[in-house]
């Protein structure tokens, strides 16, 4: 069993099999970041660069963290400190970059397909850490790794996934992700907020949250983006809130052993309350530490190949 | 006197109901006789081409191009674009007014009209914008313009948002027979879409253009017609809706006309798939169904014009992210013989392919002594081989900018001459 | 079918085992202070069935974890494809105890270096020592086992086997064509 592939770009490219190696590789790596020493040798000499052309704390952190406990060299590049604010295309970027030799370059980007686009230009790996409305495949893998982790399993379960899924690249990967491996996939939101044709993705689609999360072993929260509240995809937050926050109440029509998910970084009080968030059925903190494992996973399993 | 004749060639002309073998005779850039007995022909000084075996048209017209001159010359300027033109068998070419500066008042035009006399290889002839600077404001010197060479108003590249402006278009052209082309775009509905509204944007994550966007205009333009009865030309039809509205328009009698692009017949959304930045053009490629009711829309008249919407793009404007590339590809050089698949595939016949992508265009443009073989008009003509195979090779392409969806296809009907006021301006 | 041959049956592959853990007694003076590491995967068997021998003998469980030292290892990125991670699993702490690691087939050595750097980035060991169930030469560094079950040459061309129980449904050491 192997990765034998340059890029890590969506969830849809990736076959269930490989899916699994990812998962399993990373159920291993968990372990590393328990140690006292939290570093092992094994990229030694290996340069990541971690490109971000969009503001990220969370996942531009964890690939940081995910690359150096591999001892890997990290570079970090945001948009708003480089050449992009002077002009500079994304091809040139590349190829710049491309001249100082990089192993990897972890991209995250405000439109969809840059990973694309950049994955063609360069020779080294390209890892997408977040394109647009399109896919977050490193987010869908830590969130099967939690799943897995805490039930032991993905095939059979339902997966109720809540709120923005138009915009959400996070909801894209799971669809995918959480669906070839043997779940049940529910998007559930305002109609203003479901794409086009979304259920030939494979999933089932809800404008009521109670139907949705019913019976579902996992829900998953999106963040809605207040930052672009332009697009007015509801009337107010307090009336969005109502129809598909998550609170105690809500979650009392759920299953008593339901898990919940939620990419991060929440809003609360919005798409989720602040006890549900802090309470006991959440494992948003889990998906962080997970987090690390995958990206881990990921460096490794795409690194060793031979170039 | 110069004087040509083009022997034993299968002769296509439907404005004439010619469809057989003929030889053509032409003296000083115009048609002098079409007949089965050119042997009486016997000047010693007279060039004969030998057209056995091939098929001879009136020279195509695309009523729309961009030959983006003056202002975005680094893209193609007007010698590049009608090269392209005379390689894909257009003796006539009709530029689009978004240029810049925009052709909004007669000196824009009369230099259009000089440089294509001095550098064009083929028959230019402008269209004027609706108003001016293309900005949806007040209406351009529509009269000025029709002096100066102009064929028709448009401000392609954007609607005519405004519906009043629009009105006024339609009243204020007529005394002058300018047919108004409208780009059709809900911009509030298109929004920042970047590709048809489908399974594929979902997928892509692109922002998607639903159809309804171009419905809403055509069926607002078709109503601002009825209104003012004046000249109402659709251009790129994409979308089924419309095919549908423009259909009971005309047979509610309104004076409507439209064209379709032949990428917008042959291809789906799909193509955007991998981010494919030369799939990416303005309407968008469409759904399956939408290319069926495209083709019924020419199979029944609905679609007068097959028409190129050649857009050159230059690669640095192509090869960035999606959401930042240019709209448009080029279409010269390919329309032909994308559209002779329509014939292939028993969609219709080779002379109404000839009256949609000829004769049709000449009508609306209001050009006499173009789009057929008549004794009298220009001896404008496209010979053709229809059996011949090529590769699309972009590095062989005339035109100067390469963003073609079509790279690397196997095409079948190749030019093989095309014919500008008697002289052969382009040997395949 | 490549030609094999048996050098150790399950009674041999117990003497051996008795025999190390006796070693081990009689060189550290007693089992105190003794943390066993078995490499995955019959590494972590072949110590946990000393450990048994060790407390029948001297009365008391020492503790038993295993180490992969994959991570660790100087080929990562040589190979089209990347080794499958096992379980690493160092139950106390490592300072100032004696590490015995164990392993089947004791060949480059370069398994038992990357070992020992995992174990040094655990703590400071007192000591570490190796203890392997055959050796089969072909050394590529200067590592030296300190309890060897049965010697066996072997060439380039040849593999060792060694089965066991829990893995493999059979206990035996046997030396195959590649």
């Amino acid at each position: 069993m192997k990765l034998n592939r340059k890029d890590i770009l969506s969830i849809e490219d990736l076959t269930k099999e490989e899916i699994e190696l990812v998962l399993k590789t990373a159920e291993s790596f968990k372990e590393v970041s328990e140690r006292d020493i939290k570093k092992v040798p094994t990229l030694r000499g290996k340069t990541i660069i971690n490109l971000f052309y969009e503001p990220s704390t969370r996942t531009r952190t964890s690939f940081e963290i995910a690359a150096k406990r591999m001892s890997a060299d990290a570079i970090n590049i945001s948009a708003s400190s480089s050449s992009v604010v002077k002009g500079e295309t994304l091809k040139d970027t590349a190829k710049n970059l491309e001249a100082m030799n990089p192993d990897c370059i972890v991209l995250r980007h405000s439109f969809s397909g840059a990973p694309h686009i950049l994955a063609g230009l360069v020779k080294c790996s390209v890892i997408n850490a977040g394109d647009g409305c399109h896919e977050h495949p490193s987010q869908a893998l830590l969130d099967m790794l939690t799943v897995k982790e805490k039930l032991g399993r993905i095939e059979g379960l339902k997966i109720a996934i809540i709120g923005d899924i138009l915009h959400s690249r996070v909801a894209r990967s799971n669809i995918y992700g959480f669906t070839k491996l043997g779940a049940e996939v529910r998007a559930a939101g305002l109609p203003t907020m479901m794409p086009c044709r979304i259920e030939q993705m494979g999933c089932r689609v809800f404008y009521n949250m109670e139907d949705a999360i019913k019976d579902s072993d996992v829900i998953m929260m999106l963040r809605i983006q207040l930052e672009r509240q332009n697009a007015a995809l509801f009337p107010t937050v307090r009336e969005y809130s109502k129809l598909f926050g998550l609170d105690s109440k809500k979650l009392e029509m759920a299953k008593k052993d339901v898990i919940i998910l939620h990419p991060g970084p929440i809003n609360r009080g919005v798409e989720i309350s602040s006890d549900v968030a802090d309470g006991r059925s959440s494992l948003i903190l889990d998906q962080v530490t997970n987090g690390v494992a995958v990206r881990m996973a990921l460096f490794y399993l795409l690194l060793g190949r031979e170039l | 006197m110069s004087k040509l004749l083009i022997k034993g060639g299968h002769v296509v002309d439907p404005a004439n109901g010619i469809d057989g073998i003929f030889d053509v005779y032409c003296v000083d850039g115009k048609i002098v006789e079409i007949t089965h007995h050119a042997s009486r022909i016997t000047h010693n000084d007279c060039t004969v081409i030998d057209a056995t075996g091939l098929h001879v048209f009136p020279g195509f017209i695309d009523m729309h191009t961009h030959l983006r001159e003056p202002g975005y010359e680094y893209k193609e300027d007007i010698r590049t674009g009608t090269m392209a033109a005379a390689a894909g068998g257009f003796t006539s070419v009709a530029c689009m007014a978004n240029t810049d500066p925009v052709n909004d008042n007669s000196s824009v035009t009369r230099y259009i009209l000089k440089k294509a006399q001095e550098e064009g290889i083929v028959n230019v002839f402008p269209v004027g914008a609706v108003s001016k600077g293309l900005k949806g404001e007040i209406l351009a010197e529509i009269s000025d313009l029709k002096d100066a060479g102009c064929v028709a108003i448009s401000d392609d590249g954007k609607p005519v948002s405004d519906s009043r402006l629009m009105r006024l278009a339609l009243e204020y052209s007529k005394p002058f027979n300018l047919p108004v082309i409208s780009h059709c775009e809900d911009l509030t509905l298109a929004g920042d879409g970047v590709m048809n509204e489908g399974f594929i944007s979902t997928k892509l994550g692109l922002k998607g253009i639903p159809n309804a966007a171009e419905d809403i205009m055509v069926a607002r333009d078709i109503a601002l017609a009825e209104l003012t009865h004046g000249k109402l030309h659709i251009a790129h039809v994409s979308a089924s809706g419309s095919v549908e509205l423009i259909r009971n328009a005309k047979s509610r009698g309104v004076n409507v006309t439209a064209e379709v692009t032949p990428h917008h017949f042959t291809l789906t959304d799909e193509c955007v798939t991998g981010y494919n930045t030369n799939a990416k053009m303005n309407p968008p490629l469409r759904s399956i169904s939408d290319i069926e009711a495209l083709k019924q829309g020419l199979k029944h008249g609905t679609i007068d014009v097959i028409a190129t919407d050649h857009a050159p793009q230059n690669a640095d404007e192509k090869d960035v992210e999606f959401d930042k590339a240019a709209n448009g590809v080029v279409g010269l050089e390919t329309a032909f013989s994308l559209s002779l698949k329509l014939v292939s595939d028993g969609l219709i016949s080779l002379s109404v392919l000839i009256e949609k992508i000829s004769l049709n265009p000449s009508r609306i443009l209001g050009l006499d002594k173009k789009g057929s073989l008549k004794v009298g008009n220009d001896a404008d003509i496209t010979i053709v081989d229809l059996n011949k195979e090529w590769f699309v090779d972009v590095n062989k392409l005339k035109s100067k900018s390469k963003n073609t969806p079509f790279e690397n296809w196997k095409m079948k009907g190749k030019v093989v001459k095309t014919i500008v006021g008697g002289k052969v301006v382009y040997e395949g | 079918m490549p030609d094999k041959r048996y050098v150790m049956d399950s009674k041999g592959l117990e003497r051996a085992l008795v025999r190390i853990a006796h070693e081990i007694i009689e060189k550290n003076k007693g089992i105190e202070d003794i943390v066993i590491l078995g490499i995955p995967t019959r590494g972590v068997y072949l110590a946990r069935r000393l450990n048994d021998i060790l407390k029948t003998a001297e009365g008391f469980e020492i503790p038993v974890g295993s180490l992969d030292a994959t991570l660790y290892r100087d080929d990562i990125g040589f190979k089209e494809e990347q080794p499958i991670l096992k379980e690493t699993n160092i139950p106390v702490s490592i300072d100032n105890k004696k590490v015995i690691i164990v392993d089947d087939v004791f060949f480059t050595g370069r398994t038992i270096r990357a070992a020992m750097n995992v174990i040094m980035d655990f703590g400071r060991p007192a000591s570490i020592q190796l203890a392997v169930l055959v050796d089969r030469g072909h050394r590529e560094l200067p590592i030296r086992p300190d309890y060897v079950g049965k010697n066996i040459p072997t060439s380039m061309q040849e593999d060792v086997k060694v089965h066991l129980v829990e893995t493999d449904g059979v206990e035996e050491v046997l030396v195959e064509e590649k």
